[in-house]
């Protein structure tokens, strides 16, 4: 099988998967931490960002030939899949809209440096990028 | 809609916005800045701001009733946060400093603005067709 072809069913397979369980997290979080502030989206890009910087860490960047089917499944359709910005988008113009413009900025600001932080952190714990 | 077919919708959604991007990437491949992440975030953002003001001003229509797998499925798998975030740790791995927040200070904004332009797009075609 071309391998191109073999890493776009991968990418879906993994973009199946991932956006179920974001929905499902994302849900979750929600109902445990109430729906007044996006914690579910938030949970799931902060967690999907240690997971990748973890996943990056462990097998490495790929190069310029591009990504294996390993890399299409795991980090391009799982890890790419699960996380979101659109969502985050949505919810940042909403909280907008309803004058909560703090909270807005605290969404936008959390989101950017927790998320920094926990992929940084994930591949800190596998031992660097190289 | 029961949760699992809920859970179908989203995860079809994510396996076709995952392959698209997944195209875009491969379309884009071989260039030094990420065009491809950042041109899927946006475009996603403004298509899920322009679906979810659309479907809240026609609630019977077919966007609302495929709402889940348009918003949370394809536009959630389309964009990705954590994908985002590890081209900018490769940009700093790459020695480019600079680059890196230019990468995520364009990435936010015209992330917002999509979502905030592709309301007002969804909100006047949803007048329009009353």
């Amino acid at each position: 099988m071309d391998i191109e072809l073999m890493s776009l069913l991968m990418v879906a397979a993994g973009g199946a998967v991932g956006g179920m369980s974001r929905l499902a997290v994302g849900n979750g979080v929600a109902k445990w931490l109430g729906a007044g502030f996006p914690w579910g989206t938030l949970a799931v890009n902060l967690s999907g960002a240690f997971l990748m910087g973890l996943l990056a860490g462990a097998v490495g960047l790929p190069g310029p030939e591009g990504p294996s089917p390993g890399w299409a499944l795991l980090a391009v359709g799982l890890l790419g899949g699960y996380t979101t910005v659109s969502s985050f988008s949505l919810q940042t113009l909403l909280l907008w809209h309803q004058g909560r413009t703090g909270a807005a900025l605290v969404n936008v600001l959390a989101t950017l440096l927790a998320g920094f932080a926990a992929l940084g952190l994930g591949v800190w714990l596998a031992g660097g990028l190289t | 809609m029961n949760i699992w077919q809920h859970h179908a919708a989203v995860g079809l959604g994510s396996a076709l916005g995952a392959s698209l991007r997944y195209l875009t990437s491969l379309w884009l491949l071989g260039s030094t800045f990420p065009w491809a992440t950042l041109l899927v975030n946006i475009l996603g953002s403004w298509l899920i701001a322009a679906f979810a003001a659309y479907a809240s001003r026609r609630l019977d229509g077919r966007v609302a009733r495929w709402q889940p797998f348009l918003l949370a499925g394809f536009c959630g798998g389309f964009t990705t946060f954590s994908l985002f975030g590890l081209e900018t740790l490769y940009l700093f791995d790459q020695e480019r400093y600079w680059l890196a927040p230019i990468y995520v200070g364009i990435s936010v904004t015209l992330w917002l603005a999509g979502a905030w332009h592709g309301d007002r797009w969804g909100r006047r075609l949803a007048l329009a067709r009353r």
